[in-house]
């Protein structure tokens, strides 16, 4: 016997999401279609841009789920490139133990955030902000000023930046001259890709991913039915510090720059991506597919803005809030008709 | 040991010892940290500068407290809403376009009080979004975090506009002939208000009573949706002030820089007074030591000789400190080891 | 250690600040028994179950759990689950947001070869295990798609299913209806056959007559004896929880309609609320108790807060007092004169923090306004004759609420309204969760107030005894829409034919 199967409102808000994203790319094209918006390339632009903080909104999806909720993103990434910049440029060390630092870095980070959140219980938007502060602290002890590395510095990790993956020439688009420019992709954006895929099958398929979603839906109720709650928050925390210490990575990549003020406001951009992506802050619900979502129209706004040329950049700011005021607010209409469906 | 643990008990207690502890260390550290001398008139010294830079986190925190009360959520939007507040109050003066002038479009009190009141239509929007429509509080005002700053940079035309006019900058450094700085009077003028709001009627126990059961609340005959949505109001407005403040002390509107991080500062000087940030029972008078302990603890750094760029790393190890000792779990801990030490001397 | 026994704690002690919740208590559970734990509110039933399930630590006493060496402590739930001890308890602890399927095997998942879920298996099985209870949902969709009913089976089928040698069921049918009520019983009846310990709290005495075989009484924390169910008349056993004869019960007779008086106080026509209860007509005089009948989820509750406004009334006219009345906040029915104690005390009643002060006077500062603060000094006088009116167990007027037991906050909620002086009061499921003594108090009290102060009193229980004894005239609700009235003699059988309905 098949039971037919309802539409539940968090698939309809990932749906809307989806829809919205293809809706404003295609509004795009048609608009800047002399600008080249409708290039395959710039899609790819919008992946490579955001590689970092795919997999930091990853991490942030999860401890959202949790009902937590971790604002030092934003500065740990602004931590892990000063200081990838800053040891291979002056300390001259090789872009793989450096790689392998900031990584150990992330866990340490998280791991001590993870604590206080899971273990002493004190909230994690004090526990993180406090996080906040201290990354961006760092970075400036380690270097106050901004600093950028070259091919000279270290050929490797300049390799990295540059490595790019060239997609089937079909995909292209013939220019001017009548060639074909063969439209490519950064490694980065393969790492975010499987990092995605990783998180969505970890959520999915194993003990911890649902263990996740139920701290996230009943924290009494999961403690009751025997589960590990403080491992589970403090678990989450790690796995948040890591992917950003992976986003870090893909970020320097990205801007092969370090300084005090990058990456400001990116937990914003993150849990905003989440936010739009059908995940609540109450915890308990959302995808990182929604996430990646979210992500890319974060994404798309900034281009559309962009190639405007004449907009100011905080239209994209106010666009994104836009957006943001609407879901929250679509989020909150479909928890209140669902509460009085209940009743 | 019992009177000190009756001390300990004291509501104020935490922010009280932490303020102690900070003008200690610099006693310690630098005597002349206490020093007041008048130059020009006015008084110098770094606990006046203290009292002059942390009345904008003072009058932040008296809304922030409401908020954290009534709805167990903070508002993030304040920073925001002060630069926006600021961008407003110069525009208006200003007139739209202009990023540099000594002759006012509008009489002062006009765009102030403008400014004032974009700070309150902020707090109502954040309000209407809270109370009415259910939504988490941070996420709400993630809105406005995200939004003021820009729509202030828009009013602004992307640029720095300067007011150069000479009362424009009473509010935020002195008025002539008066010795304090204005915005110590600022923040008691607000602090007494709201202060006087909270005691003579009765606000304080309608907050407690929603920030603690909203459904309850409302059967006992209390509006919880409109109590809700004055502390918001109540916040915003706080936050205005602050702008006007901020904008009056650098006599311009800095959309970029106005206000920034200050929503932090002054939701840590909320929980550094001993308030839950789980909403419910609060303590003005904790929040408002919390806001000057924070400017002092800003204030020893910069004397210190820690750049600006470099003291949040000490802030933040202050922060997880106090947040640490005042654990629930921890205190369960150490008692627990107490006893078993105790236990261990029993045996001997 | 006898071989029949599972679990055996002697000289039990746990106190929390203020509080001595238990003292040398005892308790012992054999296999294949069904075991209740009886006893007052306050009496440490929920507390020497939670020592036993690692929710809280002991201060001193030794719990023994068969199969295990010397004593044992558990320090959370998932060690007393490893050891086979499983609960159900009385709020429905489950995650709202996952699958029942989940629910049902969340910290157990079948694996797959790698490691993985195995959504499949676990599908398939959480269908077997509910079709075994006769519940036939769609276990892939979200819980809180669910009634409070159904997710309370589900909390009972999950700690059924994990082969689990000690069942706790923690009052765990208040949200169930006969029919459920009656499943659980079988379940716990093969569970017994199989040689599972349970231990059953309630506070339905019937139900222990019908399942149990032993019966453990707890007094103020301390031991008060065990026995069997055969060697204890309800009688006794009443007795024995509240430590007196108790004829109480008895003594309370109507006392006729003599002090009714002709003035309508109340008269609604045609009101609703959608999707919660159908058009009603209500009609109350001056100094009568009425009651409200029916099954739980029949309406009774949500007529209530219609005519008072928790839920505004979408249609039909109320009049009060011979005035019309548009009500568009519980502030519009406390400023015509009524007054609500609602059923669910925890989520609609107390102001947990704040104190017994503060949560008396609360009506009474919104009916005057906030602007109007009531003195300090006119405060305490008002908290401390209601302490001392109802005997409110308090150690002072600035206790906070969440620091006294069931009937006590129950007693301060009812000082709040008593304080407004209303007109017109509903008492919704005042008694529920509450101990014997208390009951019969709120019983007298409802008399008194209707008798004395001309008060119109509506009265809401699930045990129809108590109506029979307070109410002159009763409402009978069924599937959320009024089905009739009763009046005049009314028996038991004559009050439970007009709720099932038929002939």
């Amino acid at each position: 016997m098949k039971t037919k199967k309802k539409l539940d409102t968090n698939t309809v808000l990932i749906i809307i999401t989806i829809c919205l994203f293809i809706f404003m790319y295609a509004v795009g094209c048609v608009i800047y279609q002399d600008k080249g918006f409708g290039n395959f390339q710039t899609f790819l632009n919008v992946l490579i841009n955001n590689a970092g903080l795919i997999c930091v909104t990853c991490g942030m999806t999860c401890v959202m789920l949790t009902g937590g909720i971790d604002i030092s993103v934003g500065s740990v990434i602004a931590m892990d490139c000063m200081l990838l910049v800053f040891g291979m440029t002056e300390w001259h060390m090789g872009a793989v133990p450096m790689v392998i630092l900031v990584l150990v870095i992330g866990l340490i980070f998280g791991a001590v955030q993870g604590f206080l959140v899971g273990y002493l219980e004190i909230q994690p938007f004090i526990v993180t902000m406090a996080g906040m502060f201290f990354g961006r602290g760092m970075t400036a002890v380690i270097c106050s000023g901004q600093i950028s590395i070259t091919e000279a510095d270290n050929p490797l990790f300049y390799s990295w930046a540059n490595a790019k993956i060239n997609l089937p020439a079909f995909l292209g688009k013939v220019n001017k001259h009548g060639k074909v420019v063969v439209p490519y992709m950064r490694p980065t954006v393969v790492i975010a890709i499987v990092v995605l895929i990783l998180i969505f099958l970890m959520l999915k398929y194993t003990k911890f991913g649902r263990n996740l979603y139920a701290v996230g839906g009943n924290q009494t109720s999961a403690t009751m039915m025997g589960l590990n709650v403080k491992k589970t928050r403090m678990l989450s925390h790690i796995l948040s510090s890591f992917l950003c210490s992976i986003g870090g990575i893909l970020y320097c990549l990205n801007t092969m720059s370090g300084s005090v003020n990058q990456a400001k406001g990116l937990e914003m951009d993150a849990i905003a991506s989440a936010v739009i992506g059908g995940t609540l802050l109450t915890g308990g619900v959302g995808n990182v597919i929604g996430s990646l979502f979210g992500v890319l129209i974060n994404g798309t706004i900034t281009v559309l803005v962009n190639t405007n040329g004449k907009l100011l950049s905080s239209w994209a700011n106010i666009a994104t809030a836009a957006l943001l005021c609407i879901f929250i607010i679509l989020q909150s209409v479909f928890a209140l008709v669902k509460a009085r469906r209940n009743k | 040991m019992e009177n000190f643990k009756k001390l300990t008990k004291q509501p104020l207690f935490l922010p009280i010892f932490c303020m102690i502890l900070v003008l200690l260390i610099n006693l310690i550290k630098s005597p002349a940290f206490f020093s007041i001398s008048i130059n020009n008139g006015v008084l110098y010294g770094r606990l006046i500068d203290i009292l002059n830079r942390g009345s904008e986190i003072a009058i932040l925190a008296v809304g922030q407290t409401l908020v954290v009360a009534v709805s167990a959520g903070t508002d993030i939007s304040v920073g925001s809403v002060m630069s926006l507040s600021a961008c407003s109050c110069c525009m208006l003066l200003a007139g739209y376009g202009n990023n540099s002038v000594s002759v006012l479009a509008v009489p002062m009190i006009v765009g102030m009080l403008f400014g004032v009141l974009m700070g309150g239509v902020c707090g109502a929007f954040n309000g209407a979004l809270v109370a009415k429509l259910k939504i988490q509080p941070m996420v709400a005002t993630l809105i406005l975090f995200t939004a003021a700053r820009a729509i202030g940079l828009l009013l602004c035309n992307n640029q720095i506009t300067y007011i150069r006019y000479e009362p424009y900058k009473y509010l935020g450094n002195f008025f002539p002939g008066c010795p304090i700085p204005t915005p110590l009077f600022v923040a008691i003028v607000v602090i007494l208000i709201v202060g006087i709001l909270l005691r003579k009627t009765a606000l304080g126990l309608y907050i407690q009573s929603v920030g603690i059961n909203g459904r309850a609340a409302r059967i006992s005959g209390i509006n919880s949706d409109v109590i809700c949505f004055i502390c918001y109001l109540v916040c915003g407005l706080c936050a205005g002030i602050a702008g006007i403040v901020a904008s009056s002390r650098i006599y311009s509107a800095d959309s970029n820089n106005i206000g920034l991080n200050y929503e932090l500062d002054a939701i840590l000087a909320v929980a550094l007074g001993g308030n839950s940030l789980g909403g419910g029972k609060f303590n003005l008078a904790g929040s408002i030591i919390g806001a000057y302990t924070i400017q002092a603890i800003t204030t020893t750094l910069l004397a210190m000789g820690v750049s600006t760029d470099k003291a949040p790393v000490f802030k933040a190890i202050i922060v997880i400190i106090i947040v640490v000792v005042q654990a629930p779990a921890f205190k369960a801990y150490m008692a627990a080891r107490k006893a078993q030490k105790a236990q261990v001397k029993e045996a001997a | 250690m006898d071989e029949n026994l599972l679990i055996t704690m002697r000289d039990i002690s746990k106190s929390f600040p203020g509080v001595k919740a238990l003292d040398h208590a005892q308790f012992t559970l054999r296999k294949g028994e069904i075991h209740a734990l009886m006893g007052e509110n306050g009496a440490g039933k929920s507390t020497l179950i939670k020592v036993l399930t690692g929710v809280y630590s002991l201060d001193a006493g030794e719990i023994h759990v068969a199969g295990f060496d010397g004593p044992i402590i558990n320090h959370s739930t998932l060690e007393a689950q490893e050891k086979g001890i499983a609960t159900v308890y009385q709020e429905v602890n489950l995650c709202p947001n996952l699958t029942v399927a989940e629910n049902l095997f969340i910290g157990r998942e079948p694996k797959t070869k790698l490691g993985t879920i195995d959504w499949r298996t676990m599908n398939k099985r959480a269908k077997e295990i509910m079709d075994g209870l006769e519940i036939n949902i769609d276990v892939t969709i979200a819980l809180e798609n669910y009634s409070l009913a159904i997710q309370q089976m589900i909390a009972i089928a999950r700690a059924v299913d994990m082969d689990c040698k000690v069942l706790i069921l923690d009052e765990p049918t208040s949200s169930l209806d006969d029919n459920e009520v009656e499943k659980l019983f079988k379940v716990m009846r093969d569970l017994k056959a199989k040689g599972v310990g349970i231990i059953f709290v309630t506070h339905f005495l019937e139900q222990v007559y019908a399942v149990c075989d032993t019966i453990t009484v707890l007094r103020n924390g301390e031991f008060a004896g065990e026995y069997t169910v055969e060697e204890m008349p309800r009688v006794k056993l009443v007795a024995a929880m509240l430590g007196k004869d108790f004829d109480d019960l008895a003594s309370i007779k109507k006392e006729g309609a003599g002090h009714v008086s002709d003035e309508v106080v109340v008269d609604g026509k045609g009101l609703s609320h959608k999707g919660t209860i159908k058009p009603f007509d209500f009609e109350i005089r001056k100094g009568e108790v009425v009651g409200i009948t029916g099954l739980l989820g029949s309406g009774r509750s949500e007529m209530v807060r219609c005519i008072y406004g928790a839920d505004k009334a979408q249609t039909g006219t109320l009049k009060f007092k011979g005035n019309e009345l548009n009500i568009k906040e519980p502030l519009d029915a406390i400023k015509a004169g009524m007054g609500y104690l609602p059923d669910d005390r925890k989520a609609d009643g107390c102001i947990g923090d704040l104190s017994v002060r503060e949560n008396i006077i609360l009506a009474l500062q919104a009916r005057n306004g906030m602007f109007k603060k009531i003195p300090i000094s006119k405060q305490n006088e008002i908290a401390d004759k209601f302490i001392d009116m109802l005997q409110i167990k308090t150690a002072s007027r600035e206790t906070p609420i969440n620091q006294l037991s069931g009937g006590n906050q129950q007693k301060v909620i009812l000082a709040r309204w008593l304080c407004t002086h209303p007109d017109f009061l509903i008492l919704d499921e005042p008694t529920r969760g509450i101990d014997i003594g208390t009951k019969t108090e709120f019983q007298k009290l409802a008399l008194k107030f209707a008798e004395e102060e001309g008060m119109s009193i509506v009265f809401i229980s699930s045990e129809i005894e108590e109506m029979l004894r307070t109410c002159t005239r009763m409402y009978v609700m069924r599937d959320g829409a009024q089905v009739g009235e009763i009046s005049g003699e009314m028996t038991q059988e004559s009050v439970m034919s007009a709720i099932a309905g038929g002939v």
